[in-house]
């Protein structure tokens, strides 16, 4: 399969805060990611997986190497790269209806076609009855669902995902896992959203990912790449099953000795 | 009480009219009890016999108009001018470098001390009391709003970047947007001290107005009419205060929910 998004020799380092080495938060690393394909990247904080993501998404510059989409290099943020941030940027001047039709806004398309389309993913995301509310009427989970059916209206050609529900509950979170899960799913297996989700949460990036691949503490560097042995579609249940917790373990014993590591060098 | 638990708002209303009520009675009690002579202050009874006589026998609501026409002018040109500009320094930061260092130097020029070069340059007209309210609203209006423009939440441009926003459609529908109950509460704020610019403007060489009035009153140790005119100030400050709080819930009601 030709590779879909190829990241090549891409690092980046800070300036120096006050007089001193600049810190390189990530070496230089290469990636490819499949069409299709829903990777998630593990590792503990700081280990540059946010900034490995934000690259992709232009939102930051590779101090060096680069990064292609289908071919093209990319050089900043656009439409073809949607994400969902850990913090919840929903716009708070708009309704939930009209942050999902921000994109199509953008876009100039005709006003009723909007409505469709964002009524289609609200609808998606389980919260139909609520387009008319504000986003500080919404608690942290729903408006993390109305982030992601923004991200998804707007017909992104790769979703990229920054530890969406990082500050979500454990059960609002395993919610969530599932609704996103479904959501991907859903589409025929060439028609699924190119995935990247980032996360320090080993269940659920065992759980989501056809492929997991795992960070290095600071600098950060892959360390693994492991495909996931689990088919699609996928019930919670299988986070007990046998081939589930081998991978799990094998993941814990890399991201702790990762976590320790990052500890031992702040000391 | 309980540091910031909130109060009911029949219980708000009682507990500000109370203050009213406590300030005339001291006012009442100080001035019919002797304590200030009459010539310094009047009481308040015949403030307001002096004030009904100013309103039915001086044609003293035209003078409230004249003042009132000048500082809403005043400050409605300081606000077109300030705003396209408090936006583009809050949004471009070049913008902002060139603009700022002048902007904060003639923010603390006295709008007061240009009356007397003013009336040399553009006489005792209209034009020159609608330059000391400009004067004393547009730099202040521009250094607020560039700031509360510059503090947009940067996640929320990135994710309207994400969204496939342009650069003009960043500052289009995100800074503006956003800033905007804020920039409304700036403008009521500065609308406040512009009221103090006209007054000034009216001490010297006005022929109507609230300020003039006040003049002519001091020659006459007319102490209740410049009561009286001060609290008319008062009153339609306040009265200007509760029309923009409503007018920002009525707009924006997404800024106040859940506060």
């Amino acid at each position: 399969m030709s590779p879909f998004l190829t990241i090549r020799g891409v690092s980046r380092s800070f300036a120096p805060t006050s007089g001193g080495a600049p810190t390189l938060a990530l070496q230089a690393t290469d990636l490819t990611v499949a069409e299709n394909d829903f990777i998630t990247i593990l590792g503990p904080s700081g280990c540059g997986k946010s900034t490995l993501l934000r690259i992709v998404a232009g939102l930051d510059h590779p101090s060096s190497g680069e990064v292609q989409l289908a071919g093209k290099r990319i050089e900043g943020p656009g439409a073809d790269r949607g994400m969902v941030f850990q913090s919840y940027t929903l716009f708070p001047w708009l309704t939930v209806r009209d942050n999902v039709c921000f994109g199509l806004n953008e876009r100039g398309l005709p006003r009723a076609e909007q409505l469709e389309l964002a009524q289609g993913f609200i609808r998606k995301v389980g919260l139909t009855g609520f387009e008319h509310h504000f986003p500080k009427q919404l608690s942290g989970g729903m408006q993390q669902r109305t982030a992601l059916a923004r991200a998804l209206a707007n017909g992104p050609r790769m979703l990229l995902m920054d530890e969406p529900f990082g500050a979500l509950d454990h059960q609002t979170r395993e919610l969530m896992q599932e609704l996103l899960l479904g959501i991907w799913e859903g589409d025929e297996a060439t028609a699924r959203k190119t995935v990247m989700f980032v996360t320090h949460d080993i269940d659920e990036a065992v759980f989501m990912g056809s492929r997991v691949v795992v960070m290095s503490a600071r600098p950060g560097r892959i360390k693994l790449d492991r495909e996931v042995p689990i088919p699609h579609p996928r019930h919670y249940s299988v986070k007990t099953t046998p081939a589930f917790t081998e991978l799990k373990a094998e993941l814990m014993e890399q991201v702790r000795t990762e976590v320790l590591a990052a500890q031992a060098a702040m000391v | 009480m309980k540091p910031l638990q909130p109060v009911a708002h029949g219980t708000r209303v009682v507990l500000g009219v109370t203050f009213f009520i406590l300030f005339t009675a001291l006012w009442a009690g100080v001035t019919f009890g002797g304590i200030v002579s009459k010539t310094f202050l009047a009481d308040p009874v015949q403030m307001l016999r002096s004030g009904w006589v100013l309103l039915t026998e001086m044609g003293f609501a035209k003078d409230i108009g004249m003042t009132v026409w000048r500082v809403l002018g005043g400050f409605a040109l300081a606000t077109l001018a300030a705003l396209p500009l408090g936006v583009a320094m809050g949004a471009y930061k070049p913008v902002e470098a060139f603009f700022e260092p002048f902007v904060s130097f003639a923010r603390y020029l006295p709008a007061s001390a240009f009356i007397p070069l003013l009336i040399l340059w553009a006489g005792i007209g209209e034009a020159q009391k609608l330059s000391v309210i400009f004067i004393g609203s547009f730099f202040q209006l521009v250094l607020m709003i560039a700031v509360v423009v510059g503090n947009t939440r940067r996640d929320l441009v990135e994710a309207a970047y994400t969204l496939g926003a342009s650069d003009a459609g960043i500052v289009r529908r995100v800074l503006i947007p956003g800033a905007a109950p804020e920039i409304f509460e700036i403008l009521r704020m500065v609308l406040g001290w512009a009221w103090t610019y006209v007054i000034v403007a009216e001490l010297i060489g006005a022929s109507s107005g609230i300020g003039h009035m006040i003049t002519d009153s001091q020659a006459l140790l007319a102490t209740d009419q410049i009561i009286f005119g001060i609290i008319v100030i008062g009153v339609i400050g306040l009265v200007s205060d509760l029309g923009f709080k409503w007018a920002n819930r009525r707009m924006f009601p997404w800024a106040l929910l859940g506060r």
